[in-house]
């Protein structure tokens, strides 16, 4: 493909470049680990518990060893003669390679068979039995609290996190983490509002259903490991996989090329220590694919239970709020104690509140993994605290968007942490909302059957605090240019986004920009592609990064006397005398923070706050209680955005996945823990005829002033307030109330005939 | 087990040798080195494995290698330049992750030959077979009423 290398002037940010990799995608030639095959590969096929919490008795692998063309099958036994403390985890070391001597939850990987030909090695899969000595089990949430049915013997913190240093060595608790904020005595204020009200909401577990399943290869010789992963984290990948061998960090190396799909399903270690150990220990290259199956049991979005309370007084303003969130973190930890601390203190919502007091605890169940799913547990708050606040306003005679007003949090004014609202457009993204609903105009309710209602919510979020990119941006002698970063392209387009920051800085065309992809021996940490940080973190880094390249070339025209505008080529030409030579620029970025005291209070909870706001319009068959959502309205703050028409399919991509989640997305588990749903035959997702009739996305105008351009992270903004959006205009529907995700038909029928 | 068969892929004669059991989509990809058909679901639901077959869309990762003896198979690959399709799909961003896209667009060459100027309806049902977790659908939307126009122009 040809590319220009010339310089423009023509601004690159805030254009509509199409996705630099257009074409591999549409011709079936984008990388995918997926695809990936190497010389000698064996694939690994997964034996997994069968049982919800068990001590394993016996493993008879006897019959599948004996199946001609399998090459060898590994158990814990196995692993622990090359890691003698197999467990891995960003918060928690709690999750073993392959289940050690107790199984957790059904579905657990507890054995693998491994062979050249995965037919072979499914067969043989088949051919291994356990015994398990049952122990009781745990399912929910709240009753992990106080239940007798414990996950985890001890708890043991990975260390990374001071806030979870206290919980190392404790036993006989499901409980991962306890967060506590308190701010002013919520207690006290409660007393003196003049009205009370108390709900309980719930969602329900839900999958990320990436359409490329996880998959990992590993390829090693004793000194050396390469990892090719479908990760959204490979300088963790390379971190963790370095921990558990202990080897130094320069001999593990973790190769992601495009994945299929993230959603944070793809975030710290999910095969990728099993794949490095099994091609450790039978000294060939091992690849593991899961199926769809497969993925229910491996990382999940936590389902919650939320109570939440407010003082209010006669007018309408809200003087005290106590928030009690219980996160089912499934078996093991993962990112789940972060899920609860970091989401948890916005979990009064985006409201000026006096006086504010916060439980948020992380709990092991015996169900399938939760972790980080668009949103970091935000979604699930959002849509209690914004049902919450319907019910309120209408409960007071309150109009919602007239009560929401009211309560706003303003622009300078602390956040339940302390920290002060700052490039925040929630103002706009309210006003645009019921601007675009045309909320003030009269509504049609309908009539007969059918009825409408129309409904909206309001969300925000901290992007996650402490963390790291850096990038590297080389100039080469013809002028064109090559961005490092770790940032992974899982479909968000952040190569192009990166490219755009570059181009923007050198003044050429996004078109002359190669993004490498992730690879830790060439590309320089990043922290993880997670939780809407990359535009603003690897953004800002690959900005420095290419504002040092320039700096370079400058003092290179400089001492070369040349003119200012000497085009590139020609600068290295004369330094070199012929076409030779790059300059490399390095860019390190890691915004300020203040880790929160023990009341949760700190002066700066976040690098950048996010906004987003959800308009619906729908009807209800009360024959049937079947919702269509006729209009979809979504407003964000992004700040200003680099390249518009991504983040337009972001807004819109973001919210009809969590339209699934709000509708009919449920993971089905019976007494015994086990999942009944496993498949997208009885799992579905959305597609073209869920989609609403109508959609709008609005980014409002607003500047990021920290971040790169003015911008900010857009891949999670929309999810927040659909779930809450469509049960508020149900209820404006029909006058029916539901507190517990998904708003499926049956639900709602249930609910009207209750 | 296995034995040799013939087809045509892509406008050129082949020979594979395949197992009963092995699928289209396994074959393309052991065989010949094509991934833009590649399995996801594994029970013919997703669409992401979709490849011609004497002109008609099927589940790659379900249809057994053997019966494409004899028959033309066309993948994402096919065709040395752009279409129309995928040009509209890159110019309507009609894509994210792009793991779907080459279903998408053969589905959608399908959906043109039958019904050159299709309704939004029509698009909506004909594609439902294709699932996008991205849901990049609006833009998909958009960009099959482009390509249809490109078509109907060229």
């Amino acid at each position: 493909m040809k590319r220009a290398t010339q310089a423009t002037e023509t601004p690159q940010v805030g254009r509509s470049v199409p996705r630099l990799e257009s074409w591999l995608k549409v011709t079936g030639r984008a990388e995918y680990v997926h695809n990936l095959r190497l010389p000698g590969m064996l694939y690994g096929k997964i034996f997994r518990s069968s049982v919800a919490h068990g001590r394993i008795k016996r493993i008879d692998v006897s019959a599948a060893r004996a199946l001609a063309g399998v090459h060898s099958v590994v158990t814990a036994a196995e692993v622990k003669t090359l890691v003698p403390e197999p467990y891995y985890g960003p918060a928690f070391h709690d999750q073993p390679v392959l289940a050690v001597d107790k199984v957790r939850y059904v579905g657990e990987p507890v054995a693998v068979v491994l062979a050249s030909d995965p037919h072979v090695a499914e067969e043989a899969v088949h051919l291994i039995s356990a015994e398990y000595e049952e122990l009781p089990a745990v399912y929910d949430e709240v009753e992990a609290m106080t239940s007798k049915a414990i996950v985890h013997e001890t708890l043991k913190p990975a260390g990374t996190f001071p806030d979870l240093k206290h919980l190392k060595g404790r036993s006989n608790t499901n409980v991962a983490l306890d967060f506590r904020l308190r701010r002013g005595d919520a207690a006290k204020a409660m007393k003196g509002a003049e009205r009370v009200f108390e709900h309980r909401f719930r969602t329900q577990q839900v999958m990320h259903t990436p359409l490329e399943p996880l998959v990992s290869v590993a390829e090693s010789t004793d000194s050396s490991l390469t990892i090719h992963t479908a990760s959204q984290s490979p300088s963790f990948v390379r971190i963790e996989i370095a921990r558990l061998l202990g080897w130094p960090e320069n001999r593990v190396r973790v190769r992601v090329p495009f994945l299929g799909g993230g959603f944070g399903a793809k975030l710290y270690i999910k095969l990728e220590a099993l794949v490095a150990v099994l091609s450790l220990l039978v000294h060939r290259p091992v690849k593991v694919s899961l199926t769809m199956e497969e993925q229910f049991f491996t990382i999940t979005k936590h389902a919650s239970t939320f109570r939440i309370k407010s003082g209010v007084t006669r007018d309408g303003r809200i003087v005290a709020r106590d928030c009690e969130v219980w996160w089912n973190g499934g078996a093991y930890a993962d990112i789940g104690p972060r899920v609860t601390q970091k989401s948890g203190f916005t979990a009064p919502g985006p409201y000026d509140i006096q006086d504010v007091s916060i439980d948020s605890y992380a709990l092991y169940t015996n169900l399938p993994p939760a972790g980080a799913l668009r949103g970091f547990g935000i979604p699930q708050l959002v849509w209690a605290y914004e049902s919450h606040t319907d019910m309120i306003a209408r409960e007071l005679g309150i109009d919602p968007v007239e009560f929401r007003r009211k309560n706003l949090l303003r622009e300078g004014r602390p956040q339940a942490t302390g920290t002060r609202m700052k490039d925040a457009a929630l103002e706009k993204v309210l006003e645009r909302t019921a601007a675009l609903l045309e909320w003030e105009k009269p509504f049609d309710h309908g009539s007969g059957t059918v009825r409408r209602g129309r409904g909206l919510a309001i969300g925000f979020k901290a992007c996650i605090a402490n963390t790291t990119s850096l990038a590297a941006v080389s100039v080469n002698a013809d002028g064109s240019c090559t961005v490092y970063t770790s940032c992974v392209d899982m479909g968000q387009g952040s190569d192009t986004a990166m490219a755009q920051i570059a181009a923007e800085v050198l003044r050429m065309p996004t078109e002359s920009v190669t993004v490498v992809h992730s690879d830790t021996d060439v590309t320089p940490f990043d922290m993880a592609t997670l939780g809407s940080r990359s535009l603003f973190h690897s953004g800002n880094a690959v900005k420095l990064a290419a504002e040092d390249a320039v700096r370079k070339l400058n003092e290179l025209r400089a001492e070369l006397k040349l003119a200012a505008d000497t085009p590139i080529a020609d600068v290295f030409r004369k330094k070199y005398g012929m076409r030779a030579g790059s300059v490399m620029g390095g860019g390190n970025f890691i915004p300020p923070y203040t880790p929160p005291d023990e009341n949760g209070q700190t002066e700066n909870a976040t690098p950048f706050w996010m906004v987003g706001a959800t308009g619906v319009e729908l009807e209800v068959d009360t024959e049937t209680g079947r919702v269509r959502i006729t209009r979809l309205i979504n407003v964000a703050d992004v700040g200003t955005p680099i390249n518009p028409r991504i983040v337009e399919t972001q807004l819109s991509g973001g919210a009809i996945m969590q339209l699934g989640f709000t509708l009919f997305e449920k993971m089905l588990f019976d007494a015994e823990g086990q999942l009944r749903n496993a498949s997208l035959a009885e799992y579905k997702i959305p597609g073209l005829l869920d989609l609403p009739a109508e959609i709008v996305n609005e980014a409002v105008v607003a500047e990021q002033r920290s971040g790169p351009f003015g911008a900010k992270g857009v891949g999670e903004t929309a999810t927040f307030g659909v779930s809450p959006a469509v049960a508020n205009a149900i209820h404006d529907a029909i006058g029916v109330r539901l507190t517990e995700l998904p708003l499926n038909p049956e639900a709602v029928f249930q609910a009207m005939h209750k | 087990m296995r034995r040799a068969i013939q087809f045509r892929l892509n406008g050129a004669s082949v020979e594979a040798q395949v197992a009963p059991h092995e699928t289209l989509v396994e074959v393309l990809r052991e065989e010949f080195g094509l991934f833009g058909a590649r399995e996801s679901c594994g029970q013919g639901l997703c669409g992401c494995c979709t490849v011609l077959v004497d002109g008609t869309a099927v589940s790659g990762c379900l249809y057994l290698a053997a019966l494409a003896e004899g028959a033309h198979v066309q993948t994402v690959e096919g065709a040395a330049e752009l279409d129309a399709v995928q040009e509209a799909f890159i110019e309507r961003a009609a894509f994210q992750c792009g793991f779907c896209t080459p279903g998408f667009v053969l589905m959608t060459r399908q959906l043109l030959d039958e019904h050159p100027d299709p309704s939004e309806d029509e698009i909506r049902h004909y594609l439902s077979g294709n699932l996008c977790r991205c849901a990049a659908y609006p833009e998909i939307i958009e960009a099959v009423k482009l390509a249809a126009r490109k078509r109907r122009q060229s």
